[in-house]
């Protein structure tokens, strides 16, 4: 009995230090941005790493998102009696507001949110960390800062390629496989496309991108324990961010959409 | 030279309850040249790592030039850092980094040399520990006593004041362990570096210490020069340097 209570005891406190030091961090990058000139070299090469390298990528997963969903609509809409131009409609909003920011959101946690908690948490564990702190280098500035303001530039400009990705994957569908022209498609489209709906895209992925890097570059600093506690950091790196993003994804259609 | 160049003052630390330093005080004056020994998992690279603050210690102060480092944060903390040279017992070069790239990293960040002076600096320094063939060369491509060296060659580029060698020499064949040795006693005589080293190797703390200390359980057991600690007739310290697994010191 006694020990259950201690155990919650000892989590709590742990879960609490983890969430201060995390705002700690946040405090330093905020801090660092003063000396944001001295890291221009590395945040263009971060830059390259985290977004141009991530494209691929992303532009597979697009395709199959938007050929799924006009297909997936079609089928719906068949039962329904649905007009045909409500297929470009549908799958526009879907993608535009949804599926692109948040689909990209989810590869790109995979894909870059892993690989940053692995290579810093692969250099804490081997001393890396305090090599930079001994050689007066602060590593906020040369590690954490590039990295998440990759994130966090990139990934709305990912998202830009998802969503024109993602609407050719649901045209080429809708037109081979649903027998709709391309010009009912694409009204459809263009009455539903919002300019607003596009930005909040962008908007959400900036976030999304965001919680990645800083969760990326938490874990991966606040790595314990060889190998396996890289491998530990990572998973939970991933995790953590994936989580965040469908929450605030959540958070943000309530409160933009009321009903 | 009245006031010392580094004052540790009552240092405790302890990882998981258990005390690992536990009351160390000691003053190292400039260009004196130390050598601190004892049992393998005893505390000396912890007690390296809080000299430059790379830990927290529970109780004490750190004392370096008149400056106390644990209240010190941000630029000026990286400045007194940056008067301190490490080399670390693992070396913990930068692996996506050549060695040439891993030397003169510090030198790049302070940015008061150009180009061509920085290559000028990396390829001295990479001389003095014989490695200037290994230049272009990642970490993961070179032995372990080449990446110690590497890692010595980093920490003098950018001429600190003091230096801080967590076991020089281990891993070396001897003839490259002597002239690591040399270079430490060079550095110490020629520009008056004062130095730490922490070594395991008794001939080479003779040869490069001015003083010794040797660590035993938390405290610094002992504190004098060579001729001292082979005439003093503590039972830990004669077991220690003579290397006898009989004695007082129980190996854990
Ligand atoms: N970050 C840490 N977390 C937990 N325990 C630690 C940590 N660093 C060191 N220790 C513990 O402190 C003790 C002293 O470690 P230290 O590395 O200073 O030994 P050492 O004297 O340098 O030994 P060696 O000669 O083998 O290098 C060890 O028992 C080690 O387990
Ligand atoms: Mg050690």
């Amino acid at each position: 009995m006694n020990y259950g209570v201690e155990a919650i005891g000892r989590h709590s406190v742990s879960l609490i230090s983890r969430i201060g030091s995390f705002f700690i961090l946040i405090g330093r990058l905020i801090a660092s941005l003063r000396e944001i000139h001295r890291s221009f070299g590395l945040i263009l090469e971060q830059f390259y790493l985290v977004g141009l390298k991530s494209l691929p990528v992303i532009v597979v997963i697009s395709i199959f998102v938007g050929a799924v969903s006009a297909w997936q609509a079609a089928y719906q809409f068949k039962f329904i009696g649905a007009p045909p131009r409500m297929l470009g409609q549908g799958v526009g909003k879907a993608v535009v507001m949804e599926l692109a920011p948040v689909l990209s959101a989810l590869a790109f946690a995979g894909r870059v949110g892993a690989g940053i908690t692995a290579e810093l948490g692969t250099m804490r564990v081997t001393e890396q960390i305090d090599a930079l702190h001994s050689m007066g280098i602060n590593p906020v500035r040369y590690l954490v800062l590039p990295r998440v303001l990759a994130c966090l530039v990139m990934m709305p400009f990912l998202v830009i390629f998802a969503n024109f990705v993602a609407i050719m994957g649901a045209l080429v569908v809708s037109i081979v496989g649903v027998d709709i022209t391309y010009e009912t498609f694409l009204n459809g489209f263009r009455d539903s496309f919002k300019v607003g709906d596009f930005i909040n895209g962008l908007i959400k992925a900036g976030v999304f991108g965001l919680v990645i890097g800083v969760v990326g570059c938490y874990e991966g600093f606040s790595t314990q324990g060889g190998a396996h506690g890289v491998g530990r950091a990572t998973t939970t790196s991933v995790v953590l961010s994936m989580v965040l993003i469908l929450v605030f994804n959540f958070i943000s259609a309530v409160i933009l959409f009321r009903l | 030279m009245t006031t010392p160049l580094i004052k540790v003052e009552g240092l405790r630390k302890s990882f998981n309850g258990q005390p690992i330093l536990d009351g160390v005080d000691f003053e190292i004056y400039r260009g004196e040249s130390v050598v601190v020994i004892g049992q393998s998992g005893c505390g000396k690279s912890v007690l390296l790592k809080h000299i430059m603050r790379l830990l927290e210690p529970d109780e004490g102060r750190v004392i370096f030039d008149g400056q106390d480092i644990g209240k010190l944060s941000g630029r000026d903390l990286n400045e007194v850092r940056l008067r301190i040279g490490m080399l670390f017992q693992s070396a913990a070069l930068f692996d996506s980094m050549t060695v040439a790239e891993n030397v003169g990293l510090c030198l790049k960040e302070m940015r008061r040399h150009t180009h061509a002076e920085r290559n000028r600096i990396v390829m001295e320094k990479l001389e003095l520990v014989g490695l200037t063939d290994a230049a272009s060369k990642k970490p993961d491509e070179i032995s372990g006593g080449m990446r110690k060296r590497v890692g010595l060659a980093r920490a003098i580029a950018t001429d600190p004041e003091m230096l801080l060698y967590d076991e020089p020499t281990t891993g070396l064949d001897p003839i490259t362990a002597d002239l690591i040795n040399d270079l430490i006693i060079d550095l110490t005589q020629k520009l008056d570096v004062t130095s730490i080293a922490v070594t395991h190797d008794m001939t080479a703390a003779y040869k490069v210490a001015s003083r010794i200390f040797m660590l035993y359980e938390g405290k610094i057991e002992f504190d004098g020069t060579p001729d001292e600690i082979r005439a003093s007739d503590k039972a830990t310290v004669q077991q220690f340097i003579t290397g006898r697994a009989k004695g007082p010191i129980k190996v854990r």
